[in-house]
């Protein structure tokens, strides 16, 4: 049988997955929404671009609820950075954005290998994220800032967010230095209200907008698709209508969890 | 494992116990929803062309076009269903053929089985799963779903149905399975995840127990 998919190699078995219990060491808004845990991780095994973690909170009763979380910290800091959307309805998510400096916070991980880039990878790098679908695509263009210039040279990237609101974008003031980087384009568009004076994308992202942000399926590019159902399965369906290898698309289906 | 679970001092269960014998596996919770999870776009494959094999140890193949197939006996099965992502979903109602009867049919065509099975789809996914775990009335090739036809992006035209694991063993776009003598790991499972996927010990990854 064919197999269109292909995992990236990786010569190193996963290691088994132990429980961890890191250590808040900062904790920041990131949105209204949002908090931001840098965690120092004991014999943290190190990640991929684009992998998760599993995070675990036992009651006093043993009653355990676990979520996954996308990692949005490069492979190169040694700490590992989560960003969290609280859901109001929500059971883990209203206790991890209340975490302070020095709480304590059970994880194991890396977890997932097939939606991860690193610049040997080559591109060109599309990347596409909505909503908190941007973490992982985050964890990639902090591995591509810190590569040597030759590297960062033989790849281009775009990235295309979509968020609700200006207030809704993660990361904003590190995306606004990185568009600043020559091969780093970063588009926006605002679905639910832009700011004043705003001059670009206000609408749910379309065929016209991925051709417009996208390079041409002779260009082959790399392409990874994050966010709801809906924006994931539009804009993967689209890519491939396009012309874009199906197998040159990954995607990762990320909503809030409670 | 940690031998003791480090306690997240103030974190409560937000819906109460019952005292009802659980049907959320632990590490999961109950969802409304129905999450889509592939690791690449969906594809599309008409159903002139689609067709789905059973391929046994020998290469001996038996093989139904989507017309043959829709003639098979069929089930109704009512199951809930477990995402690794932490996902379950209770009571998802779908309509499809038994492997049993799959096999059965395929046997008379001359093909057999084998102790382990690679189930094999559009896009190139793959999944492995015992002879014991698609057998005995637990695993189905569904098209039907919630009384309609089962949605490309849930794995229509047809998915495997094997509730009793996580859900990535019920391979979405599902073409046919091809019996091993030996166990081959599929597509997750080469990338980290458990070899079998039973949600009630937790094997989620490599290594649980």
């Amino acid at each position: 049988m064919s197999s269109v998919i292909k995992a990236i190699p990786d010569a190193v078995a996963p290691p088994r997955l132990e429980w961890r219990v890191a250590s808040v060491v900062d904790a920041r808004d990131e949105t209204p929404r949002a908090k931001t845990l840098v965690l120092d991780v004991p014999q943290w095994p190190g990640h991929r671009a684009g992998q998760h973690v599993d995070v675990r909170l036992v009651a006093e009763d043993g009653y355990q609820g676990q979520r996954s979380y996308s990692i949005a910290s490069p492979p190169e800091d040694e700490t590992v950075t989560l960003t969290v959307e609280r859901l109001a309805d929500g059971e883990v998510s209203p206790y991890l954005v209340e975490l302070r400096p020095g709480d304590g916070l059970e994880l194991r991980g890396p977890i997932g290998g097939h939606f991860v880039w690193n610049v040997a990878v080559g591109g060109p790098l599309l990347l596409v994220g909505g909503g908190s679908g941007v973490v992982p695509l985050m964890a990639m263009l902090r591995h591509y800032a810190r590569a040597d210039a030759a590297a960062r040279a033989a790849v281009p990237v775009r990235l295309l967010y979509s968020a609700r609101t200006a207030d809704d974008v993660f990361y904003r003031a590190e995306l606004a230095q990185l568009a600043d980087q020559p091969l780093v384009d970063v588009v926006f568009t605002f679905t639910r209200g832009a700011p004043p004076a705003w001059t670009g994308y206000r609408r749910r992202i379309d065929r016209a907008m991925v051709e417009a942000v996208s390079w041409s399926p002779a260009a082959a590019p790399r392409a990874y698709v994050c966010g709801p159902t809906s924006l994931v399965e539009s804009v993967a369906t689209l890519l491939v209508d396009l012309g874009h290898a199906a197998s040159l698309v990954r995607t990762e289906r990320f909503g809030p969890t409670g | 494992m940690a031998d003791q679970p480090f306690i997240a001092r103030g974190f409560r269960r937000r819906s109460p116990a019952t005292g009802d014998a659980p049907r959320v596996p632990p590490g999961q919770y109950e969802t409304k929803d129905f999450p889509v999870l592939s690791a690449g776009p969906t594809p599309r494959t008409p159903l002139s062309t689609w067709d789905f094999t059973i391929r046994d140890t020998d290469g001996r193949a038996a093989r139904w076009s989507w017309d043959e197939f829709q003639k098979l006996p069929r089930d109704n099965p009512t199951v809930d269903i477990h995402c690794v992502t932490k996902w379950s979903k209770l009571g998802t109602r779908w309509e499809g053929v038994s492997v049993d009867t799959l096999l059965a049919a395929a046997a008379a065509q001359g093909a057999g089985t084998g102790p382990f099975a690679l189930a094999f789809c559009d896009g190139g996914y793959t999944t492995n799963l015992s002879l014991a775990d698609v057998t005995g009335g637990k695993a189905w090739v569904a098209f039907g779903y919630d009384g309609a036809a089962l949605p490309p992006e849930h794995g229509g035209p047809a998915r495997l149905l094997v509730p009793h694991l996580y859900f990535w063993k019920s391979a979405k776009w599902v073409r046919g399975l091809q019996f091993l003598l030996s166990d081959q790991p599929g597509f997750w499972e080469q990338l980290g995840y458990h070899d079998r996927g039973d949600p009630w010990r937790e094997q989620r990854y490599q290594g649980d127990p």
